[in-house]
């Protein structure tokens, strides 16, 4: 698949001293939806806004297509559109003003029926003619993808496009973003919900501390990091677990009704089957079973976790 | 050249003149009637000729310099200072927009929103006083420029100010007693020599003696000081312009 973003070797440090990237490289091919994972303060406002030309990396070079965004920022910035994380409006304008000025903006001619099918897309078309000071905080929102979108961009950037968004207009963005690569555009978003890079994301980038601690395929980083977990109820309560059972780990609910035994489910052999077997002969009656997969967001804070030990 | 984008930037700050019409337009005609009713009627009709010139025509020109200048300093900075303090400056930024288009939108959009307030004084101030236009194409060059220049002044305002006192710490502390001083409504030559002398340290002399110069034929200043003070002015803008671009100051990381 063609690449249409090139990152290499990208780092940026402030005037104050914070090393906000640090040597990061990336491709990301077109029609992907990449999502980026860090937690506050890791990098990933930086690291978009280097993208698009609101900061300067100190090193390294950043292309969109075959364009590098210092030498030939023009081209890049026409592919781009970003989504920023804060509500920045101007509040005094009107929904149809704010679109029209953001095209313009980045060299397009008018051009109403495209206006009109974001904002119909959006579901802010009646709004059209209101104040952006009169709309909600999920409509001003709404009214920032669009913004983003006026131009028609190629490669799209939501920095946190879902924060204190409703749940029900959350589901509406991600359909939107399924939208957009089904229509050819690329993009990128970065998130604290994991539930939405797992529900949307092709990949998952991982950073922290401006290092980029990962880039894998979500469905086999899932698999790869993934650890599942047997919980098994037993009749009568126990106190502690007998040290026949030691070579299984398991761990005692601390209710005392029920043990947890966690496995590798790609393994050959999980042990399933010897545990419960061990678990029969110690006279431990098992009452209910249920399997427990664990998140991308433990995934997550597994590897944030490891990387600050 | 992305026309598209300056076109965007002039009419959004345009439309924003529109919005706020009395702050934008009326408020300062309706102060400069003012200053005519008083100085010009009330007060000037005491006063004797200015080289040949009722009093009341006299501070016509130096009026309108007054309001081209503030205004053009004020619309230039908050242009600018607005989407730096909502946070929308990350568009511009984004935006495939070079420094040149930037400053030809919100710089001419301002220096526009100047020319018609001037224009707006200028036909106010005939509804109070009788007075002819003796070049009346170097007035309008006058106008333009001054105009031009004051927004550039401004716009570097906008960009350097970090909040609204510093947006309006250099128009209150600097320019306005510049204007003041500069003789809006007084001809330097009737101050002391020593004052004459300090006065031409003041650059709105220049500019104010020029515009008055195309009323009335009569100035402070030989003409061409006046027209080469503004160029001088706007080539010292356009470079700490460049140089804020090419450095990112206050504006980009």
């Amino acid at each position: 698949m063609d690449t249409l973003l090139s990152i290499h070797k990208v780092s940026k440090t402030y005037k104050n001293g914070y090393k906000a990237l640090n040597k990061i490289s990336l491709q990301i091919p077109k029609g992907e939806i990449f999502a980026l994972l860090g937690p506050n303060g890791a990098g990933k406002t930086t690291l978009i806004s280097s993208i698009c030309g609101i900061v300067r990396q100190d090193e390294g070079h950043i292309k969109v297509k075959t364009f590098d965004t210092i030498f030939d920022w023009r081209q890049t910035r026409e592919l781009i559109g970003l989504v920023p994380q804060e509500l920045t409006l101007d509040n005094f304008e009107t929904v149809w003003d704010a679109l029209s000025f953001s095209r313009g903006l980045f060299g397009k001619p008018p051009d109403t029926a495209y206006l009109k099918w974001i904002l119909n897309a959006l579901s802010l078309y009646d709004k059209r003619n209101e104040s952006i000071i009169r709309l909600s905080g999920g409509m001003k929102r709404r009214v920032l993808v669009a913004k983003a979108l006026a131009h028609n961009p190629e490669l799209i950037f939501l920095d946190e496009p879902t924060a204190g968004v409703d749940v029900a207009l959350r589901k509406r963005m991600w359909e939107l973003v399924q939208e957009l690569r089904r229509g050819g555009a690329t993009v990128i978003l970065t998130t604290h919900y994991i539930e939405e890079a797992e529900e949307i994301a092709d990949r998952i980038g991982i950073i922290d501390k401006g290092i980029l601690l990962l880039v894998e395929d979500k469905i086999k980083l899932m698999n790869k990091m993934s650890k599942r977990q047997l919980i098994v109820f037993v009749k009568n309560k126990i106190q502690t677990i007998p040290k026949s059972l030691n070579q299984f780990d398991l761990q005692l609910h601390e209710t005392g009704a029920a043990v947890i035994y966690t496995y590798n489910k790609n393994a050959s052999r999980t042990g399933i089957t010897r545990m419960l077997s061990a678990l029969s002969e110690n006279k431990i009656i098992v009452k209910d079973l249920q399997t427990h997969q664990s998140s991308l967001e433990e995934v997550f804070l597994s590897f944030i976790n490891k990387d600050q030990k | 050249m992305n026309f598209y984008a300056v076109w965007s930037i002039y009419k959004f700050e345009m439309a924003r003149a529109m919005r706020t019409l009395f702050q934008s337009f009326l408020a300062p005609v309706i102060s400069t009637s003012l200053y005519f009713i008083v100085f010009g009627t009330a007060i000037g009709s005491k006063i004797p000729d200015i080289e040949g010139i009722n009093y009341g025509a006299f501070i016509v020109p130096g009026l309108i310099m007054l309001s081209v200048i503030t205004q053009s300093l004020s619309n230039a900075a908050f242009g600018i200072f607005m989407p730096k303090y909502n946070g929308t400056i990350y568009e511009i930024l984004s935006a495939p927009i070079s420094p040149l288009e930037t400053i030809i939108g919100y710089v001419g959009a301002a220096a526009t929103k100047s020319i018609f307030i001037g224009l707006i004084i200028l036909i106010t101030a005939t509804l109070f006083i009788s007075f002819n236009i003796k070049h009346l194409g170097w007035m309008l060059v006058f106008l333009f420029l001054t105009s031009v220049s004051f927004s550039l002044f401004g716009f570097i305002i906008g960009i350097w100010a970090t909040n609204w006192e510093k947006l309006n710490l250099i128009p209150l502390i600097l320019v306005t007693p510049l204007v003041f001083l500069g003789g809006t409504f007084y001809s330097i030559s009737m101050l002391p020599a020593l004052w004459q002398i300090i006065s031409k340290f003041n650059p709105v002399l220049y500019l104010v003696s020029g515009f008055r110069w195309s009323f009335f034929g009569t100035s402070d200043v030989p003409i061409f000081m006046s027209v080469m003070s503004i160029f001088i002015f706007i080539a010292l803008c356009l470079f700490i312009i460049f140089l804020i671009f090419k450095t990112g100051y206050r504006l980009r990381e």
